[in-house]
């Protein structure tokens, strides 16, 4: 369970950094957010929502089972469109309408 | 107003103080501390200090988002109702006070949340649509930020975030502020207040983990609760209760997700290996639902699951969704296995103990008013003992409750001295710092004595490897080698304020470790046979009728045993 950055797509702002419960990501001296710690991340996802870039992905351990799936998320609105980028490439979209509460 | 910093990691060998003062200090800015703070300025005109370890927007266990209000008195219910559902849930062990002062105001908290924003389902006559009789269904992805945001907007308040209170200061007894570090900055806060709320939250990290290796913080509650807001009441002298009543969350295996949206959302009953539906044979109260699956996986009848297989697919799509709002993991797994809960059943399992006072009745000892033993102090939330079934109303109204009393109590001393002139000195907290950070960098040792002291734990003290199970012989030998782990502790070294943060969470945990431990070996019976069980006294024993009481002096944990407050009586200090 940890988080990962896409170098080329961070914007170097700094949000995520701010926003991680655990003060676990950092920029580096190029001013890119790296985590140097992935193993002490609580997979709450608040750093992949507050990035509007796009560049922080969610992803399962290996050693709890994880398939190499990366989640990320692109705020519309009220609207969050949640994608899972496959180990194969696929990518499946589930958009969650901040509107609508719980039905379960 | 909020200040924020860069995140950037450098060497530190020195500290430079800042001093601050507040006319109530709250420590902890989740759910309890911001919705306090918000009471707060209702009733008082003073200055708030929100001192938070991390941002207020997304810290404390709500940082992912929750899906249902899980304490309400639905309607045609008196709150009593919810009092008597607590006492049975928690074998008579709770404080019926303070579950009925909580009860009264649940509603009026959701009500609250509602009004900043927060997404509540209704039903077809405009009333919240009820899932059983207790909860609400809701969009709670946003929760945290709806409460930064209100917080954010008040003139009174002032947040400091990334700051972590490491000790309370006390003055003739009382206590008048605390000793802070910035987790990024070299900076050390010296904190002075007229009342002080702890409102840290609760603690995990203290047993090992279900999945021990690269996920070891993929935990039911937030690993960054490490059991502060306790520590520092008990190394202050504070009296706590009922720590012994820990609690074991039923979780979604591997990723540790929450089952009660299968359960009761879409009725997934409790099946074991051999396909029997088991749950009816252990009972239903929170404690028996994860003794079933623990006593079906012992008997070698497991692995356990939630039967969903066989809901609609439309089902499946929702709880998808519905997971995303609060834990996305799970919707990664079922999203990227192709096991969606229409097709497959999931594996379900216990976690490791942690100490909760908004699930169980763990927590500070605590009056009406949730004043601490400790003049000056008050807790709310996961903090505060004697109250179980807080979830996320509860702990709002017991922030209310806490700022209301505060704010009595400030304008009833008004015009005396208080603030700076008075601040208790912090410059033992400050050395102590200091002290850490000459040492430098001790590799990885901080992590390797907090392993130790989880793999105490979890052998001596009844955690998953036990089966939840502990005994007298094994509690006294998990108290000398938590002992002997604090000393070496003390001997730790950081090279940046980061790494300083963990020694003391690692400090602080060791410091509730003692305290717990004590607590086990006091209570010799079983009365939560899901939560601990007593090796060595197997059966519920009516002489323990009574609360498990501790109070540290001098280094050494002392057990007092209080008797039950009765139906319709009230304790105050």
């Amino acid at each position: 369970m940890s988080i990962e950055v896409d170098r080329a797509a961070c914007t170097g702002c700094g949000r995520c950094a701010d926003i991680c419960p655990g003060s676990l990501l950092a920029l580096d001296e190029s001013g890119a957010a790296f985590i140097a710690r992935p193993e002490r991340c609580w997979g709450c996802a608040s750093c992949v929502k507050e990035c509007a870039a796009q560049a922080i992905a969610l992803y399962l351990g290996e050693d709890i089972g994880g398939l190499g799936g990366r989640l990320t998320v692109r705020r519309d609105g009220p609207l969050l469109h949640w994608a899972v980028r496959l180990a194969g490439g696929e990518t499946k979209v589930i958009t969650v309408d901040g509107r609508d509460a719980n039905r379960y | 107003m909020q200040e924020q910093g860069h995140n950037k990691m450098t060497p530190v060998s020195a500290l430079r103080t800042c001093r601050v003062e507040t006319d109530l200090l709250i420590i902890g800015g989740g759910t309890a501390g911001c919705f306090a703070a918000l009471t707060f300025c209702k009733h008082s005109k003073g200055s708030v200090l929100i001192a938070e370890k991390a941002d207020i927007r997304r810290s404390g266990c709500l940082a992912a988002g929750v899906n249902a209000l899980n304490a309400y008195i639905a309607p045609g219910k008196a709150p009593q109702s919810y009092v008597d559902y607590a006492r049975a849930d928690a074998e008579g062990i709770v404080r019926g006070d303070l579950l009925l002062t909580m009860s009264e105001g649940l509603n009026e908290a959701a009500a609250e949340l509602e009004r900043l924003g927060l997404v509540i389902l209704k039903d077809a006559g405009g009333g919240y649509a009820m899932r059983g009789e207790r909860n609400v269904k809701i969009n709670g992805e946003n929760i945290k930020p709806l409460l930064a945001e209100a917080v954010r907007r008040h003139p009174q308040i002032r947040v400091l975030n990334h700051v972590n209170v490491t000790d309370l200061t006390l003055r003739d007894g009382a206590v008048r502020g605390a000793a802070a570090i910035d987790v990024r900055q070299p900076v050390f806060y010296e904190i002075a207040a007229r009342a002080v709320l702890c409102a840290t939250g609760g603690a995990s990290g203290l047993y090992r983990p279900n999945n021990p290796g690269f996920s070891r913080h993929k935990m039911w509650y937030p690993p960054f609760n490490t059991g502060a807001g306790y520590a520092m009441g008990i190394r202050a002298g504070a009296e706590m209760t009922s720590l012994e009543m820990r609690f074991v969350a039923l979780r979604c295996k591997g990723t540790i997700a929450p089952t009660g949206t299968l359960a009761q959302g879409v009725g997934a009953r409790q099946v074991n290996a051999r396909g029997e539906v088991y749950e009816g044979r252990y009972g239903l109260s929170t404690s028996q639902r994860l003794l079933g699956t623990v006593t079906e996986n012992a008997e070698g009848r497991g692995p356990c699951c939630l039967r969903t297989a066989g809901i609609t697919k439309g089902q499946s799509d929702d709880l998808l969704r519905a997971y995303l709002n609060m834990a996305p993991s799970q919707t990664l797994r079922w999203v990227e296995s192709g096991r969606t809960p229409d097709v497959a059943d999931v594996p379900i399992e216990g976690t490791e103990p942690y100490i909760v006072g908004g699930h169980t009745a763990a927590g500070y000892w605590v009056s009406t008013a949730r004043e601490t033993t400790l003049p000056g102090l008050y807790a709310a939330g996961d903090a505060a003992g004697g109250c179980p079934q807080k979830y996320v109303t509860g702990a709002c109204v017991e922030g209310a409750i806490a700022a209301r009393a505060a704010a009595r109590a400030l304008a009833e001393t008004a015009g005396q001295q208080g603030g700076a002139e008075t601040a208790p000195p912090a410059q033992s907290a400050l050395a102590e710092a200091e002290g850490f950070l000459r040492r430098g960098q001790s590799g990885e040792q901080t992590d390797a004595l907090e392993e130790e002291m989880q793999s105490v734990m979890d052998e001596y003290a009844g955690g998953i490897g036990q089966g939840y199970q502990c005994h007298a012989e094994g509690l006294a030998e998990a108290d000398g080698k938590i002992r002997a782990l604090e000393a070496r502790a003390g001997g730790l070294g950081a090279a940046d304020m980061q790494g300083l943060t963990w020694i003391y969470e690692l400090r602080d945990r060791l410091t509730l470790c003692r305290s717990l431990i004590a607590h086990l070996a006091a209570r010799r019976e079983t009365r939560w046979p899901g939560f601990v069980r007593r090796a060595d006294y197997p059966a519920k024993d009516d002489a323990f009728l009574l609360y498990v009481n501790s109070r540290m002096q001098g280094g050494e944990v002392s057990i007092l045993h209080r008797p039950l407050v009765g139906e319709a009586e009230t304790y105050e200090h």
